[in-house]
């Protein structure tokens, strides 16, 4: 067995009635790999991870871990650690029981126990905290003891249900790094679902996206967000502006797009199928575009808002055609009600991406 | 404004002091008092006789083994119908709630026609073996057990289903990923989070055990406990051990409520979020089958009192001997209840009485749910254990305190002479009732948002209009559920009736008993209908909204 195929899904599809939660799903981790599940809510995210866990049956489609089919498996047989949305971690149980629930739940002998659960709880910097009650504890040491008892006992695979989501935005930002560091060291193949793009990026390895029980596309940060696979894609991974367009051949690799008045040169995506004549989509980033003087032969329209963001702010400028774009340029460039042309970036042949008209 | 709200939250403490500690304080006092001055010679009389010692063993001995029995039937009931779907689950579940709207009187009073030496299952047996003596003989303390079980054992059920209702699934779903089975999930992880509710249900059972006074009442024959010996005290003329004794029950009540409610501060607290967990369906058809058909088996053995007491309620007087069934049916004695006076009169008697004792207890507890919840006046907690003492202390405690207190008049005393005035029965009513109404408006009232009425005040609304056209009509299920609890209850009380009854005020209960007696148990079973009527449609009205999903 190989370490590129440690856990594997394998076709997996889940239906409530008549709706298809989890539409063929196929996805392989390396050992040690961590897999952060995208996608906005009712994706099924969760429910894909559920039957990681062994808590939903899939109708179709195998698990299997190690070159083991697990699939049938009941969940106290995995060996799998989670993490629980709002940790459920027992309330009639000291922190400490807690953490040791797994390890006795498995038969480890008592020394072990002992030995075991004061280290989960150092690992998680929670050390001499066994006595103390769930209840006295802060939301984000309840997250961490929820982890400590997902870990105690050497799981196969870890999984994290929206393991931020329940902390304040402050907490949030300490906490990621502290799992992103915990994770790593510990090298355990990990699974979890994140609605946050930027919990995904921080935590996962490889992102998968999630639209509609379908993998959109799966990759690391850096492809999904410059080479993105479609449209939605384009759209749910950092921000892109939806351009209705004509194309024409330009040169290899390269097709020259209609916006407003003005054609824009736009790079050829490697790897899948675009039209090269006729209707199409542009999808652009607000990175991509520069704000510069009317007259010069470039698109034109008006400034409609401005959102101020630090050194490089976010126009909305309404072309005459209709069309919205977003651009990203100094806050003093323009104010409300401006006539400004846009102007593709001379360095930003990432930014502009085109998928066929009907996606 | 503050001055004058504590000044209403003062005076209502007085009132219940008056009407819940003062009559309990002379029946203390008056225990340890005689002519010349403090003595101890009742509670030497009390401590010398076996008789005595029999009877407070028999209570505390009888009250534990139907908490072990009422939860042995009700917690496995409630993980069936709450844990597992099959056909019907829904149905038998609520079916299986049904002894509880059968009056104490009135459910011992079934078992008695059920169970009885003369009752429907004699009768069959009889008819079986055709032999003319009677086959066995239910008496003493195995027939309390079985009536307080079957009655009883329904508190832990309901409770339980809750319990599991407002379970976190999550909870269980973390147990499974950390490895633990079903057993050792159930011992380790839901029983431990379901112990507020075990804990909760067996007070109830206990106190309830504690105070029973129907079944030892018609059952116990030699065995005594606590609640009948003062009765018999009382009736012998020995008022002042009968005091002795009302105190040490009473005291039994109360330290049982603080050792639970010790345990209950110990219970664990948080931590539960999310949705219940899912059901467990049975798809092996032979389970299924097994399953469904135990579930009829068990709704239909809680149904059989219900049915029987329906078919004697059809029989005329003296006609079922030594048949297996009743030879002849007829809607006489129904009729007779409406149509002949002396018999109608009871029903219109326990009515009003029932109807004003629970109207003043809903007015008492507005006013109390105000001054706790939304004035936080000083002595709130004083307040709630005021209201909360009627219900820990058994009903005959208050029936001998009021009979005591209000037997003389002595108005600078605050005592008066209620005993054999229309006015004592609906007092202690109002008493028995306030726990019932009091708590239901408590609850109404902490769960009701506080920014509806200040949204009113905003609009300029003043405090009449604000309590009568926001508080009111958003309290209104909270006082229905709890008035009609407490009217439900006055209505069939028995155990404080039979001491302060006089004949111009005889109420259901006394009728019930004295048809028994004169054998004419068709006309009892009816009125025992009657009440359990009343009692079923209460119950449809305020459980519908709490059915667990």
């Amino acid at each position: 067995m190989s370490d590129d195929r440690y856990l594997v899904l394998d076709g997996l599809e889940r239906r409530f009635g008549d709706v298809t939660a989890v539409d063929g799903v196929s996805l392989a981790l390396r050992r040690g790999e961590v897999l952060a599940l995208l996608g906005p809510s009712g994706s099924g995210k969760t429910t894909l991870l559920r039957m990681l866990a062994g808590f939903e049956q899939p109708d179709r489609g195998r698990v299997v871990l190690e070159g083991e089919d697990i699939t049938r498996r009941p969940p106290e047989q995995r060996r799998f650690g989670m993490v629980f949305q709002h940790y459920a971690l027992f309330p009639h149980l000291s922190v400490g029981d807690n953490v040791a629930f797994g390890l006795e739940s498995l038969r480890f002998p008592r020394a072990e126990v002992a030995r075991r659960v004061p280290e989960a709880l150092a690992l998680v910097d929670l050390a001499g905290y066994e006595r103390r009650r769930v209840g006295e504890l802060s939301g984000g040491q309840q997250q961490r003891v929820a982890l400590a008892r997902a870990l105690a006992y050497e799981p196969r695979v870890l999984l994290l249900d929206e393991p931020l989501s329940n902390l304040d935005p402050a907490l949030r930002e300490r906490t990621r790094r502290e799992l992103q560091d915990l994770i790593h060291r510990i090298g355990i193949t990990t699974v979890l679902v994140t609605h946050e793009q930027d919990e995904a990026f921080d935590l996962g390895e490889r992102v998968a996206l999630l639209r509609a029980g379908r993998l959109e596309q799966v990759g690391d940060p850096a492809a999904l967000y410059a080479a993105p696979a479609t449209p939605f894609v384009a759209s749910f991974i950092g921000r892109a502006s939806r351009v209705p367009t004509t194309v024409v051949p330009a040169a290899p690799g390269v097709v020259r797009a209609r916006v407003g008045a003005a054609w824009w040169d736009v790079p050829l995506p490697a790897g899948r199928s675009v039209p090269t004549h006729g209707p199409a989509v542009l999808y652009v980033r607000p990175e991509a575009v520069r704000l510069v003087v009317p007259g010069g032969g470039d698109v034109e329209g008006t400034v409609e808002g401005r959102r101020f963001a630090g050194a490089l702010s976010t126009f909305l400028v309404r072309l005459d055609d209709g069309t919205t774009i977003e651009v990203q340029a100094p806050f003093i460039l323009a104010v409300p009600g401006d006539r400004v042309a846009l102007r593709p970036s001379r360095r930003a042949h990432g930014g502009l991406y085109l998928f066929a008209a009907d996606e | 404004m503050r001055a004058r709200r504590e000044f209403v939250g003062w005076a209502l403490a007085a009132l219940l002091a008056w009407m819940v500690v003062y009559p309990l304080a002379i029946v203390g006092v008056g225990g340890v008092q005689d002519e010349s001055g403090l003595t101890t010679r009742w509670i030497r009389a009390f401590l010398d006789r076996p008789n005595e010692w029999s009877a407070l063993w028999g209570s505390l001995w009888i009250s534990l083994a139907s908490v072990a029995l009422a939860a042995l039937i009700g917690v496995p009931l409630a993980f069936l119908f709450t844990r597992v779907e099959f056909p019907g689950r829904r149905f038998l579940g609520a079916v299986v709630a049904l002894p509880a709207v059968l009056p104490p009187l009135v459910g011992a009073v079934a078992f008695l026609f059920l169970f009885g030496e003369t009752g429907f299952l004699a009768h069959v047996a009889q008819w079986a073996t055709r032999s003319d003596a009677p086959p066995w003989r239910f008496q003493g303390a195995p027939a309390i057990l079985l009536i307080h079980a079957y009655t009883m054992y329904v508190y832990f059920y309901l409770f339980v289903r809750a319990g599991l209702a407002q379970l976190d699934g999550s909870m269980l779903e973390a147990a499974a990923s950390l490895g633990a089975g079903r057993r050792r999930t159930l011992v380790r992880v839901v029983l431990p989070l379901l112990r507020p509710a075990l804990l909760g249900a067996a007070l109830l059972v206990f106190l309830s055990s504690l105070a029973s006074f129907s079944a030892p009442y018609i059952f116990g024959g030699s065995f005594r406990v606590m609640s009948t010996q003062i009765v018999r005290t009382r009736l012998n003329g020995d008022d002042r051990l009968a005091m002795v004794e009302t105190a040490v029950l009473s005291l039994v009540a109360l330290a049982a409520l603080w050792w639970a409610r010790r345990l209950e501060g110990r219970a664990a607290t948080g931590g539960a979020k999310g949705a219940a967990p899912r059901r467990a369906s049975v798809t092996r058809p032979g389970a299924r089958a097994a399953i469904t058909a135990l579930a009829w088996l068990v709704a239909g053995l809680s149904l059989l009192p219900h049915a029987t007491l329906l078919l004697v309620s059809f029989v005329p007087r003296g006609t079922w001997t030594t048949q297996a069934l009743p030879p002849e049916y007829t809607l006489q004695n129904y009729v007779s209840l409406v149509t002949d006076p002396t018999r109608l009169r009871p029903l219109l008697t326990s009515g009003w009485m029932a109807a004003v004792a629970t109207l003043a207890a809903v007015a008492i507890g507005l006013v109390f749910g105000l001054a706790v919840v939304r004035w936080r006046v000083r002595g709130a907690t004083l307040l709630q254990w005021l209201v909360a003492l009627p219900w820990a202390v058994p009903g005959t405690v208050f029936a001998v305190a009021l009979a005591t207190a209000f037997s003389v008049n002595r108005p600078w005393a605050l005592r008066f002479l209620l005993v054999g005035t229309p006015i004592i029965l609906p007092l202690a009513y109002l008493i028995r009732n306030l726990p019932i109404a009091g708590r239901a408006i408590l609850a109404g009232y902490q769960s009701l948002d506080p920014s509806y009425e200040q949204a009113a005040a905003s609009l300029g609304a003043g405090a009449w209009r604000r309590l009568r056209r926001v508080v009111l009509p958003l309290l209104r299920p909270a006082i229905v559920a709890g008035g009609t609890l407490a009217f439900v209850a006055a209505l069939g009380d028995f155990m404080t009736s039979v001491l302060l009854y006089t004949y111009d005020t005889r109420p259901i209960s006394l009728e019930i008993m004295g048809s028994l007696w004169q054998s004419d148990v068709g006309v009892s079973a009816a009125y025992g209908m009657v009440l359990m009527v009343v009692s079923a449609a209460v119950f449809l009205l305020t459980a519908e909204r709490e059915e667990p999903r």
